[in-house]
């Protein structure tokens, strides 16, 4: 390649990446078999900025997203920073196999896609994006998304409706399988970062054991969900 | 099915003819790729897998929507054949035998059609109640002659069948129970991925499969090389 060409390049790319809007069509699928996302969260922001990262602690607005599916201390966080977000688009619950289809239109200086929704049930428990650098260049990009954990809740897999932040157990089942009267599996959260989760054990007692969830339906395998970023 | 009428396809055929005399080139040359595909569990059998070109708007299945019949029958007992006679036309393998842990199997397909360029390819880990692996419809019409890609299949759910792992309920020799059962009685009624199985070294003691049968993500290689 001769020097003019290369030139031309670097030029165009710049004048690419100088382009103002950007606009996304998103698609995002729940691909487990027995577990519900809690509402979902997108925002792109600027490439230094982050909702939850790798072996850090997790922020309180991250730590109630987890706990109980409450994604409005994360909006907050991301509307100081003038992030362009996308809230609940599934509108609510995400059942298994669930897919949803939206438009996100980016500013010029947001050029990273965080993702953050509850596995449900879980204790704190989430599927995760952590600032991805969103393509430039028109074309159909897939990534496959793997469950979290927030580090704050201990894993006791007890169904008692506790949602709150730094209240144990768990909501609910949505799929109503679960069974009750577990005496819990652990009571200690070894690594208090967020961290892969390990996934559920569950058993099959429904009216006691150890865990109110249940081994067979619970139970989940990376990759927990598939985005499809189309850049037009 | 698109018909010509006699008189358009005679006008085609002498059309082409004139062509070919014209040119030494091959209008629409025979693409042949070879598919490689290696069991990458411990101890799941996959049912003799079964591969298709076909149209970019076709596909064996799609996570979100319920299973066909032929879907149900080859992941919940192994018979793929169903999906093949879907489009019984198109170039298809079938295997012959059982993939066998650790082992890989290898097969041709051919087309002279850019419009058939899509793979898919599906078999069962057949001791599971109704686990199935392979891949969704590949995009093959950029691979060019002489270069491979890599595809690693994760395992899916066909959500026909509830994983209930228990004797008599799974076709595959942990069990040899039960394959096809035209009832469905999942939790989840549609495609998704699986779970993975729990098995009786997991406390869960009426499970006839044994840790041995627990897989995890992905499930097979799959290797496609244009020639």
């Amino acid at each position: 390649m001769n020097k003019k060409i290369l030139l031309a390049m670097a030029l165009s790319a710049a004048f690419i990446g100088n382009a103002s809007a950007q606009e996304l069509n998103i698609s995002f699928t729940n691909l487990t078999h027995g577990n519900h996302f809690t509402p979902l969260l997108f925002s792109a922001h600027a490439d230094d900025q982050h909702i939850f990262e790798i072996n850090t602690a997790a922020s309180a607005s991250l730590q109630a997203m987890a706990e109980g599916g409450d994604i409005s201390g994360l909006i907050n966080d991301l509307t100081a920073l003038t992030a362009d977000i996308s809230a609940n688009p599934a509108a609510g619950l995400m059942a298994p196999g669930q897919s949803v289809n939206f438009e996100l239109t980016t500013q010029e200086i947001n050029t990273h896609l965080s993702i953050a929704a509850m596995i449900l049930p879980s204790n704190d428990g989430f599927v995760g994006l952590d600032s991805l650098s969103i393509p430039t260049e028109a074309g159909t990009y897939t990534y496959y998304l793997n469950g979290y954990d927030a580090g704050t809740e201990v894993n006791d897999e007890i169904i008692n409706g506790g949602a709150m932040p730094g209240v144990a157990g768990i909501p609910a089942d949505p799929l109503g399988q679960n069974g009750t009267g577990a005496s819990g599996v652990t009571n200690s959260e070894n690594n208090k970062n967020i961290h892969i989760h390990r996934g559920v054990l569950g058993d099959t007692d429904t009216t006691g054991g150890n865990s109110d969830l249940d081994s067979r339906v619970h139970r989940w395998l990376n990759p927990i969900a598939r985005l499809v970023i189309e850049v037009k | 099915m698109i018909k010509f009428s006699s008189k358009v396809f005679l006008n085609a055929i002498l059309t082409g003819s004139m062509i070919l005399t014209l040119s030494a080139c091959d209008l629409s040359p025979k693409q042949e790729y070879s598919i490689n595909i290696t069991n990458l569990t411990h101890a799941q059998p996959l049912s003799p897998p079964v591969a298709m070109l076909h149209k970019k708007d076709f596909s064996f299945w799609s996570i979100g929507n319920e299973a066909s019949e032929a879907l149900e029958i080859m992941a919940e007992g192994g018979d793929g054949s169903g999906l093949l006679a879907l489009e019984s036309r198109n170039p298809q393998y079938q295997g012959t035998a059982p993939l066998f842990p650790g082992e890989s199997v290898e097969f041709t397909l051919d087309t002279r059609r850019d419009r058939l360029k899509n793979l898919s390819i599906a078999g069962m880990l057949i001791n599971t109640n109704d686990a199935f692996s392979g891949v969704n419809g590949i995009e093959l019409l950029d691979l060019e002659e002489g270069q491979s890609s890599v595809y690693y299949a994760y395992t899916y759910d066909a959500g026909t069948e509830f994983n209930s792992e228990l004797n008599g309920t799974i076709p595959g020799p942990a069990d040899g129970g039960e394959g096809f059962n035209a009832a469905r009685d999942d939790v989840t009624s549609v495609v998704t991925y699986h779970g993975g199985i729990v098995s009786a070294d997991d406390n869960f003691t009426d499970s006839t499969l044994s840790g041995a049968n627990k897989f995890d993500n992905p499930a097979l290689r799959i290797v496609i090389t244009a020639h």
